[in-house]
C-alpha cells in the first residue's frame, strides 16, 4: 500500500507556475549548477535538469518533448545526435554574434560553448622542449617506452584519432596509432590526472591530455607537485595547429520550451557565462574578447610561437572530425590499442 | 482434485504473465538487434573480440573459484564450527557486500598503482629508481580484477551457503559422524553436496555480476565482452549491434545454467525434518581456531576495513569542497529506491518461485529461469531494454489522452522512478528468485500435500506454511536486492528522472571529473547505508535459525 502511495505521489502532474526549461546535461552538476543559478536569477526561468553520461541519444529519441536543451561534451557526440535528426536550428542572432562560425554547426543545429585543447604533457625534468613537435612525432622511435595515455576509446582520444584521419587519411592514421601503441610505457589506463601523476612518478615522460585538469591539480595541495613537474606543450604549431574539442549545446527537435532553451544557450554564450567558464573551470571560452584565466595564460610558456597562452588552433571543421568517429574506433580495434 | 488442478492452471498463467512482463526488455532487445543493418561481427572477431573473450573466460573462472573458496569455507566455519570470535565474524563477513565493485576498485587502484603510496614507499625504502628495478603485481590486470571482485562478491556465496548449511538436517551429519567420517569427510560428502543448489546460485550471481560489469573493469584496464558492447554502442552509436552482442552474452549464460541444472537433474535436496534441527558445532581450538580466525578476518580486512578506512580519510580531507546540501536528498532517493525494489523483489521472487514449484510444466520452469538472466545484462542494456517499451507505452497513452480529452500525461512510466524500479527488478529479481527457489528446494512437497489435505488452497498454503519457513531466505533476498540497488550505477545514470540524483550517481559525478576524494563522502554513505540492512539481516537470520524454531 505504502508503495502505491509513494509511486502515485510521483505521478501527480506538476503544475507549471512559471517559465521553465528542461535540460539534459552530460556535464556534471557541480560544474553546471553555478551557471544555472545565475541564469535562473537573471531570467526567472526555472531549470530542470537530468544529468546523464551515456545514452542521451536513446533518451531523446524515445521521449520526444521531455527535453528542451541538451548540454554535452565532445564533438562526435554532438555530430551523432545531430545526424540522428534530434536537434532543430537554433536561429539566434545573439549566439551567431557570440560564437565564431567555426564553433557552430553549419546548419545551426548546435553551438560550442567552450573549447578544450588536446595537448602533450611532458616531464619538465626528462624531456627537452625541442624533442616535441607534433602528434605524429609521438610515434617516433625516440619515444619508445616513454608515453602514457588513457584508454584509446576515451572520447577525447577518439576525437584526436579522428582528426588524424582527417589530416592524414585512414591508412596513415592507423600506422601512427600502431606506432604510438608501440611507444607506450604501460597499458592504457587511468584518467588525465593519472597520466600527470605517472609522469611525476617517472613511469613515463610524455602523455596526452586536456588542459583544465592541470589547473585543478595546481589548485590542490596534494596534487600540486604532480602538476608542477609537468609542462604543457601545444603540438603542431608549425602546421595545422593543436586539435580542439568542444563542449556544446543544442535545442531538441521536439522542444516544448524552445524559447527558453534558446535563452539558455544565449546566456551560456554570453559575456558573464563565458567569463565563468574561463575563470572558474579554466576552459577556453569561445566568445572572442573573453580573457583566459591566469594559469591558462601561462600554459606553453617557453614554447616558440605561444604567447600568453594563445596558441595556434586546428581550424578544421569540427563536424568533419566528428564524422570520422566510427573509423577511429575501427582502427583502435584493429591495432588493439587498449590491450 | 479438479479444483486443485484449476488453481494450478491459474498459477501457471500468473507465472507466465509475470515472466512475460520481465521478458519485455529481452523482447525489445531482440527487436533492436533485428533492426541492425551493419554486420560488426566479422570486424570484432578479427580484431579485439578474441582478447575480450579470453579475459572474460579467466575472469569468470577466477571470480567463480575465488568466491566459491571464500564463501563456502567461511560459511562452513561460521555455521558448523565454534571458535573464539565466531559470532563477530558471522556478521563481519557480510560487510564487503556493502562495497560497490567500482568503489573498491577505485580505492585499490589509487593505493597500489605505480604512483600510489604503497609502491612509492617501497621505492623509497629499497632505493629502487623506476619500474625496471623491481616487480610488483600490476593492479590494473585480470589478476587484480579477480582478486578484488572475489573480495566483494564472496558474501553472496557465504550468505546462501551459510543458510543452507544451517538448515541441513543435523541427523545426516550425525549419521556421517557415527559412520566414522572425519569432519572434512562429512563436509565434502554430505554437507557440500546438500548445499549445492544454494552455492551454485551464489557463485553464478557473482559470475553474472562480473560478466555485466564495465566500470570496475575499466578501472582495472581489463577489456571483457561487455567492453565490446560498450564500445560498439557508445563509441560507434550502433545500438542494434550492441543488442546483438548482449543477446549472445545471454545465450552463453543460458547454456551455462542449463549445464549446471542438467548435471544435477536426478538429485533432490529437500529433507523432511528441517524444523527441529539442532546442530552440534565442531569446537576448534589452538592452531585450528587461529587459522579459522585468520581465514575469516582476511576478506573482511581487505574487502571492507582497509578501503573503508581510506574512504574515511579522504572524506575528512574533502567534505568542504562538495555540494553537501544535496547529501540528504541523495540518501533519501537511494533509500526509497532500494526499499521499494527490495520489497517488490521479495514479493515477486516468492510468487515466481512458488508458481514454478506448483507447475508441472517444463515450459513454466524454463520461462521462470529467463527472468534470472537479467542479472547477466550490463546495466545500460537493461536500461535500453526497459526504456523502449515503457516510452512507447507512455507515448501511446499520451497521444490517446491528447486526442480524446486534450490533456498531456507526459512520460508516466518512463519519466518517473517507476522505470528505475522496474529496471532494478529486471536486473535483480534473479537474487530474490534464486534465494526463494533455494529456500523452496529445502521444503519437502509433502508439506503441500498435508496442507492441501487439510483443505487449504495454494495461496493459503503459501501464506501459512511456506512463508514462515522461508523467512530466512526472504530476508536474505531482500537484503541482497536492497544493497544491490544502493550500489547500482549504469542503469540509474541512464534512466534517472529530472532533478533527481542518488548517492551512487553523485559519487560518480565526482569520480568522472577525476575528483576521487570528493566522491569519497558519497561512496562512504553508500557503504554505510548498506551496512544497516546487512547487520539487521544477520540478526534476523540468527533468530530464524533452527534453534529458534524449536521454541515456537
Amino acid at each position: 500500500m505504502l508503495t502505491l502511495i509513494c509511486v502515485s505521489l510521483l505521478w501527480v502532474p506538476q503544475v507549471v507556475l512559471s517559465a521553465e526549461v528542461n535540460i539534459l546535461s552530460e556535464r556534471q552538476e557541480f560544474l553546471l549548477r553555478p551557471f544555472l543559478d545565475v541564469f535562473q536569477e537573471q531570467t526567472g526561468i526555472k531549470a530542470n535538469v537530468v544529468y546523464l553520461k551515456k545514452g542521451s541519444l536513446e533518451r531523446l529519441k524515445q521521449q520526444p518533448g521531455a527535453v528542451d536543451a541538451l548540454l554535452t561534451v565532445d564533438i562526435a557526440n554532438l555530430t551523432a545526435i545531430a545526424d540522428a535528426g534530434l536537434f532543430q536550428p537554433i536561429n539566434s542572432s545573439v549566439i551567431n554574434k557570440n560564437v565564431p562560425s567555426k564553433y557552430r554547426n553549419p546548419d545551426g543545429l548546435w553551438t560550442a560553448l567552450t573549447a578544450r585543447a588536446r595537448v602533450i604533457y611532458y616531464s619538465r625534468e626528462r624531456v627537452k622542449l625541442n624533442e616535441l613537435s607534433t602528434y605524429k612525432a609521438l610515434a617516433d622511435a625516440k619515444f619508445a617506452n616513454r608515453i602514457c595515455t588513457r584508454s584509446g576509446y576515451n572520447k577525447y582520444n577518439v576525437a584526436l584519432i579522428s582528426s588524424m584521419i582527417a589530416e592524414h587519411g585512414v591508412a596513415e592514421a592507423k600506422k601512427w596509432l600502431q606506432g604510438l601503441k608501440n611507444n607506450l610505457a604501460r597499458k592504457p589506463q587511468g584518467n588525465d590526472r593519472g597520466q600527470v601523476k605517472a609522469i611525476y612518478q617517472g613511469q613515463c615522460d610524455v602523455a596526452i591530455g586536456n588542459t583544465y585538469y592541470m589547473v585543478k591539480m595546481l589548485e590542490r595541495d596534494d596534487q600540486r607537485p604532480w602538476a608542477a613537474s609537468v609542462g604543457i606543450f601545444f603540438p603542431n604549431q608549425n602546421n595545422r595547429g593543436t586539435h580542439m574539442n568542444v563542449s556544446g549545446g543544442a535545442v531538441t527537435k521536439s522542444a516544448v520550451n524552445k524559447k527558453e532553451a534558446v535563452r539558455l544557450l544565449e546566456f551560456l554564450s554570453g559575456d558573464l557565462a563565458q567569463f565563468m567558464y574561463a575563470q572558474v573551470n579554466h576552459e577556453y571560452p569561445v566568445k572572442s574578447g573573453v580573457q583566459y584565466s591566469g594559469i591558462v595564460k601561462s600554459f606553453g610558456s617557453g614554447q616558440e610561437g605561444v604567447k600568453k597562452g594563445v596558441f595556434k588552433q586546428d581550424k578544421r571543421n569540427l563536424s568533419e572530425i566528428g564524422s570520422y568517429r566510427k573509423k577511429a574506433i575501427q582502427i583502435l580495434d584493429e591495432v588493439n590499442y587498449d590491450k | 482434485m479438479s479444483s486443485s488442478l484449476k488453481i494450478s492452471g491459474s498459477w501457471n498463467i500468473f507465472t507466465l504473465a509475470l515472466v512475460t512482463l520481465f521478458a519485455l526488455p529481452i523482447i525489445s532487445l531482440i527487436i533492436t538487434a533485428g533492426s541492425g543493418v551493419e554486420n560488426v561481427w566479422g570486424h570484432l572477431l578479427s580484431t579485439v573480440m578474441p582478447g575480450y573473450l579470453e579475459n572474460t573466460f579467466w575472469l569468470m573462472l577466477g571470480v567463480g573459484s575465488g568466491t566459491l573458496l571464500l564463501g563456502v569455507s567461511s560459511g562452513w566455519l561460521i555455521s558448523m564450527t565454534e571458535f573464539p570470535g565466531r559470532r563477530v565474524m558471522e556478521w563481519a563477513l557480510l560487510l564487503p557486500l556493502a562495497f560497490p565493485g567500482y568503489i573498491i576498485a577505485m580505492v585499490y587502484v589509487e593505493l597500489l598503482e605505480y604512483s600510489g603510496p604503497v609502491q612509492s614507499q617501497l621505492r623509497l625504502w629499497f632505493g629502487w629508481k623506476n619500474f625496471q628495478d623491481y616487480w610488483f603485481p600490476p593492479i590494473a590486470s585480470v589478476g587484480g580484477a579477480i582478486t578484488l571482485l572475489s573480495l566483494v562478491l564472496y558474501p553472496y556465496v557465504y550468505l546462501l551457503a551459510r543458510t543452507a548449511f544451517l538448515q541441513q538436517p543435523a541427523a545426516l551429519l550425525e549419521a556421517g559422524r557415527m559412520l566414522g567420517k572425519s569432519v572434512r569427510n562429512s563436509f565434502l560428502n554430505i554437507a557440500l553436496p546438500l548445499a549445492r543448489p544454494a552455492i551454485v546460485i551464489g557463485v553464478s550471481l557473482a559470475m553474472m555480476e562480473t560478466l555485466a560489469d564495465f566500470g570496475t573493469m575499466q578501472l582495472f584496464a581489463v577489456q571483457t565482452f561487455t567492453t565490446g558492447i560498450y564500445h560498439t554502442w557508445f563509441g560507434t552509436y550502433n545500438a542494434p549491434a550492441a543488442a546483438q552482442l548482449s543477446l549472445s552474452l545471454l545465450l552463453f549464460f543460458c547454456a551455462f545454467i542449463f549445464l549446471e541444472r542438467y548435471s544435477r537433474r536426478q538429485q533432490r535436496f529437500h529433507t523432511k525434518n528441517n524444523i527441529l534441527n539442532v546442530h552440534p558445532r565442531y569446537p576448534l581450538s589452538g592452531i585450528r581456531a587461529l587459522t579459522a580466525i585468520t581465514f575469516c578476518l582476511l576478506p573482511v580486512i581487505f574487502g571492507f576495513a582497509l578501503p573503508a578506512g581510506l574512504l574515511v580519510q579522504w572524506a575528512v580531507e574533502s567534505w568542504r569542497y562538495v555540494l553537501l546540501d544535496r547529501f540528504f536528498s541523495d540518501a533519501g532517493n537511494s533509500l526509497l529506491l532500494a526499499c521499494l525494489t527490495a520489497f517488490l523483489g521479495v514479493f515477486l521472487g516468492i510468487l515466481l518461485a512458488y508458481g514454478t514449484r506448483l507447475s508441472k510444466r517444463r515450459r513454466v520452469h524454463w520461462a521462470a529461469r529467463l527472468v534470472s538472466l537479467g542479472y547477466a545484462f550490463p546495466g545500460p542494456v537493461v536500461a535500453l531494454g526497459v526504456l523502449l517499451p515503457f516510452a512507447w507505452f507512455d507515448r501511446t497513452i499520451d497521444a490517446w489522452l491528447q486526442r480524446t480529452v486534450g490533456i498531456s500525461s507526459g512520460y508516466l512510466l518512463s519519466g518517473t522512478i517507476f522505470i528505475l524500479v522496474f529496471a532494478y527488478l529486471v536486473r535483480f529479481l534473479a537474487l530474490a528468485f534464486g534465494a526463494a527457489e533455494s529456500g523452496f528446494e529445502r521444503i519437502t512437497p509433502q508439506m503441500e500435500d498435508a496442507s492441501r489435505s487439510l483443505g487449504k488452497n495454494n495461496l493459503q498454503t503459501l501464506k501459512r506454511v511456506h512463508v514462515p519457513l522461508l523467512r530466512g531466505s526472504m530476508l536474505a533476498a531482500g537484503l541482497l536486492v536492497f544493497v544491490d540497488v544502493m550500489k547500482e550505477l549504469p542503469a540509474t545514470l541512464m534512466l534517472q528522472p529530472f532533478n533527481f540524483s542518488t548517492l551512487a550517481t553523485r559519487a560518480y559525478s565526482y569520480a568522472t571529473e577525476e575528483l576521487l576524494k570528493e566522491a569519497s563522502l558519497w561512496c562512504l554513505m553508500i557503504v554505510a547505508v548498506g551496512l544497516f540492512p546487512v547487520l539487521y539481516l544477520n540478526r534476523q537470520l540468527r533468530e530464524t535459525s533452527p534453534l529458534h524454531y524449536k521454541e515456537i
